[in-house]
C-alpha cells in the first residue's frame, strides 16, 4: 500500500509537468497540425536558463524563494522569443507546405536549439543549488516533499488560467476559431498570423515553467534533458488526443501515474520466481527479474504506440478524417 | 560543347562516364590512404551511410512513410552479427551465413513495426517510429540483466571480422605489389555491396512495385482504389528498408569490432534522415548524394576548423561534433525552406512539393 500511495505521489507530481509540457505540443498542434518537434528543447532551454541564474544568484543570500522565481522569471521572456522566432523563422513560411516539410524542419530545428545549448552550456551537468529546505509530510505513508506540493500547486494554477484564456477570453476565442478553421478565422477579421504566434509564444512559457520545475524535481539539467521529456510530453498530448487542451492535461497525468506506478511494479510482476518458474536462482528466496525498473522511459512509448493503434483519436480527442 | 555531350547522340559516352567513376572509386582508397588511413575508415562509414540512406529511401522515399526510427533495424542487425560473431556466446559463423539472417531479423523487425502502424498518418507515424527506435535502444541497453544478452552499455567486443577461407578483411596483406591495409579491402567490399544494392534500387523504382509504392505515397485512397494491395506493398516497403539497415548494421559490427547502444542513438536516425532529404526524397543518386555530403563535409569541417580556431583563438571555442550537428540541423531547415525536394529532386517529387507550396 505505502509504495502504492507513494508512486501515485510521484506519478503525479511528475504527471502534471508532462500535462504542462504536453500543452504547447498540443495548442500547436491543435491550431497548425503541426508536430512542433522542438517544443522538448525550449523547456530544456527554460531549465537551463533558470538554473543558470539561480547558481549565481544561490551565494547572495536572497530568500530561496525571490531566487526560483527570478531564474523562472529570466526564462519565461528568453524561451518565449525562442518559441516565436521559431514560428517566424522556420514554420510561417512552410504554412501550406505539405506535411511532412516543416515537421522535418521541426527536427532541424530541435538539432540546431539543442546543439546551441551544448555550445553555451557544455556537456556537463548542472545541479540545483541545495537552497530550498525540504521538508516532508506524510500522508497515509507516502512521503510527499514541500517541492511536489508546489510543483503541483503551481502545475494546477497554469492548467486553470490557460483554461480560463483558451475559453473565457476574446483571444481564446480567435484561437478556437482558428483551429476549427484559419481561412473562415481570417474572413471574420482575426489576425490568424498573430494568433499562431501567440499561441506558440504561449506554449514556449509554459514550457519555460515546466523546464524550471522538472529541473528542480529532479535536481539537474542537461542539454539533452529536452528530447526525451519532450516525447513524453508528446507522448500525454498524443494520450488525451492531441489538439485537445483538456485532453493534454489528463493525458499528462495519466502518463505520470502509469510511468510511476509501472516502474514500481515491473519488477515484482515481472519476477519469473514469482511465478513459481523453478530456476537455480530462485532457490533462498532470490530473484529473476526479466524486467526492472530501468525501463522506466519503455512506457511512454509503449503507451504512446497502444494509443495511435487502439484509439488514435486519444481519449477525449474527436475522431478526424484521414485526409487533413 | 553541350551538343558533344547530348548522349543521345553518342551513347558510347555514357561509357566512358561510367569508366571514368568506376576508375576513380577504385582508386579512390590508395589516394585517400596517402593522405591517412583515417581517411580510408571515413570513406567506409559513408559508404556505410550511403546504404543505410538507400534503404530508408525505400520507405521515405518512394513509399512515403517517414521513419525516424530506421537506426533500430541498422542496429538489429549489428547485435545479430555480433552475437553470432563473437565470444560473447562463443559463437563464430562465417559473415555468408550470419549477413542474410542479419537482414531477415531486420526485416522481421520492420513488419513488426509497419504491422501496427499501416493506418497512421505521416506525422503520427514519424512519432510512432521514434518511439520504436529509442525502445530497441533501450532494451540492448538492458538485456544484460537477468541473463547476460547484449552486455548492457559496455557493448560487445571482440566481434569478428568478416574471413573467407583464411582471406581475413580485417588484416593488413601484400597483394600483387599492392599494399592492402583491413580498410582498404573492406572498402571493396563495401563498395561492391553498395553497387549491388543501388542496382537492386534502381530495378525497384521502376518496376511494378516501385509504381506501386509511388502511388500509395501519392494518394493512398485512390491507390487502394486502383487495386493496389496498400498493405502488404506498405509492410513489403518497411521490410525492404529494414533488410538493407540489417545488412549495413552486420558491416558495420565487423568492420568496428565493437558495438554499443551508444551507435544506436535517436540522433543516428535523423542523420540518415537528414542524408535523404538533403539529397532529395525519392531520388536515388541524390540520396547518394546526400549521405556523402553529410558523411564528408562535416569530417573536412573537423580537420580544417580546429586548426583555424586553435590559429585565431589560442583554443577550441567549438567542438568539430557540434558544427557537425549544427550542419545536420541548418541542412534539415534550410532545404525544407528553399528547396523543399532536395539537391537532386526526383522529378515527381519536385512536381508535387513545388504545386503545393506555389
Amino acid at each position: 500500500m505505502d509504495t502504492f500511495l507513494q508512486q501515485v505521489v510521484n506519478g503525479l507530481t511528475a504527471g502534471s509537468v508532462y500535462a504542462v509540457v504536453a500543452l504547447g505540443y498540443t495548442m500547436v498542434y491543435g491550431i497548425i497540425q503541426l508536430i512542433n518537434f522542438a517544443h522538448g528543447e525550449v523547456v530544456m532551454i527554460g531549465a537551463m536558463v533558470a538554473f543558470t541564474v539561480i547558481n549565481l544568484l544561490a551565494p547572495t543570500g536572497l530568500p530561496p524563494l525571490a531566487v526560483v522565481l527570478i531564474g523562472a522569471g529570466c526564462a519565461v521572456p528568453i524561451c518565449m522569443l525562442v518559441g516565436y522566432s521559431m514560428e517566424r523563422l522556420a514554420y510561417r513560411p512552410l504554412r501550406h507546405a505539405p506535411r511532412l516539410a516543416p515537421l522535418i524542419t521541426a527536427i532541424g530545428v530541435s538539432i540546431i536549439l539543442q546543439h546551441i545549448a551544448l555550445m553555451i552550456w557544455s556537456r556537463n551537468i548542472m545541479a540545483f543549488p541545495q537552497i530550498i529546505p525540504s521538508r516532508v509530510y506524510f500522508i497515509g505513508g507516502a512521503a510527499i516533499t514541500t517541492v511536489q506540493i508546489a510543483i503541483l500547486a503551481i502545475c494546477l494554477t497554469l492548467m486553470a488560467s490557460l483554461a480560463i484564456l483558451v475559453y473565457r477570453t476574446p483571444l481564446g476565442t480567435a484561437m478556437r476559431a482558428t483551429a476549427q478553421n484559419p481561412h473562415v478565422a481570417g474572413l471574420m477579421g482575426i489576425d490568424i498570423n498573430r494568433v499562431i504566434a501567440v499561441t506558440f509564444i504561449i506554449g514556449a512559457g509554459l514550457g519555460a515553467v515546466a523546464g524550471v520545475l522538472f529541473g528542480t524535481y529532479y535536481g539537474i539539467a542537461q542539454y539533452t534533458m529536452g528530447s526525451v521529456l519532450g516525447l513524453k510530453a508528446f507522448s500525454a498530448a498524443v494520450l488525451g488526443g492531441i489538439g485537445n487542451i483538456p485532453g493534454a492535461m489528463l493525458g499528462g497525468v495519466l502518463l505520470g501515474l502509469v510511468e510511476a506506478l509501472g516502474a514500481g511494479y515491473i519488477g515484482d510482476l515481472t519476477d519469473l520466481c514469482q511465478w513459481g518458474v523453478p530456476l537455480q536462482a530462485c532457490e533462498g528466496g532470490g530473484t529473476f527479474i526479466l524486467f526492472g525498473s530501468n525501463y522506466q522511459d519503455v512506457f511512454a512509448f509503449v503507451v504512446l504506440i497502444l494509443v495511435l493503434v487502439i484509439r488514435p483519436q486519444g481519449l477525449l480527442g474527436e475522431r478526424v478524417g484521414e485526409r487533413a | 560543347m553541350r551538343q558533344f555531350f547530348d548522349t543521345r547522340r553518342r551513347p558510347w559516352l555514357v561509357w566512358v562516364g561510367f569508366a571514368l567513376v568506376g576508375l576513380s572509386l577504385a582508386l579512390l582508397p590508395f589516394a585517400l590512404a596517402q593522405v591517412g588511413t583515417t581517411w580510408v575508415r571515413i570513406a567506409n562509414y559513408a559508404i556505410l551511410y550511403v546504404l543505410l540512406a538507400l534503404g530508408l529511401n525505400i520507405v521515405v522515399g518512394f513509399a512515403g512513410l517517414l521513419d525516424l526510427g530506421y537506426i533500430a533495424f541498422y542496429a538489429v542487425g549489428a547485435y545479430t552479427y555480433a552475437l553470432l560473431a563473437s565470444p560473447q556466446f562463443n559463437l563464430h559463423l562465417p559473415f555468408w551465413v550470419i549477413l542474410p539472417i542479419g537482414a531477415a531479423v531486420a526485416a522481421f523487425f520492420g513488419v513488426a513495426l509497419g504491422a501496427p502502424t499501416l493506418k497512421l498518418r505521416g506525422d503520427y507515424l514519424a512519432i510512432v517510429t521514434l518511439g520504436f527506435g529509442e525502445i530497441v535502444r533501450i532494451f540492448l541497453n538492458n538485456l544484460s540483466r537477468p541473463v547476460n544478452i547484449t552486455n548492457g552499455p559496455q557493448g560487445i567486443t571482440g566481434i569478428d571480422p568478416f574471413k573467407l577461407d583464411g582471406f581475413s578483411f580485417g588484416s593488413y596483406q601484400s597483394f600483387l605489389g599492392l599494399e592492402l591495409s583491413g580498410p582498404i579491402k573492406y572498402y571493396y567490399l563495401l563498395l561492391a555491396v553498395a553497387l549491388g544494392i543501388i542496382v537492386v534500387n534502381l530495378r525497384l523504382q521502376n518496376s511494378r512495385v516501385g509504381r506501386a509504392w509511388e502511388a500509395i505515397r501519392e494518394d493512398e485512397v485512390a491507390a487502394r482504389a486502383m487495386g493496389i494491395d496498400t498493405r502488404n506493398l506498405k509492410l513489403l516497403a518497411f521490410a525492404m528498408g529494414a533488410s538493407f539497415g540489417g545488412v549495413a548494421g552486420g558491416m558495420f559490427s565487423a568492420i568496428q569490432g565493437f558495438i554499443s547502444p551508444e551507435s544506436f542513438v535517436l540522433v543516428e536516425s535523423i542523420m540518415v534522415v537528414s542524408m535523404v532529404v538533403l539529397g532529395g526524397m525519392g531520388n536515388i543518386w541524390g540520396v547518394i548524394l546526400g549521405a556523402l555530403l553529410l558523411s564528408f563535409v562535416p569530417e573536412i569541417l573537423r580537420w580544417t576548423v580546429e586548426p583555424l580556431q586553435q590559429a585565431l583563438f589560442g583554443r577550441m571555442l567549438v567542438e568539430p561534433e557540434v558544427i557537425r550537428m549544427l550542419l545536420f540541423g541548418l541542412a534539415l531547415v534550410l532545404v525544407m525552406l528553399f528547396r523543399p525536394a532536395g539537391l537532386l529532386p526526383s522529378a515527381v517529387r519536385k512536381r508535387e512539393l513545388e504545386e503545393h507550396v506555389a
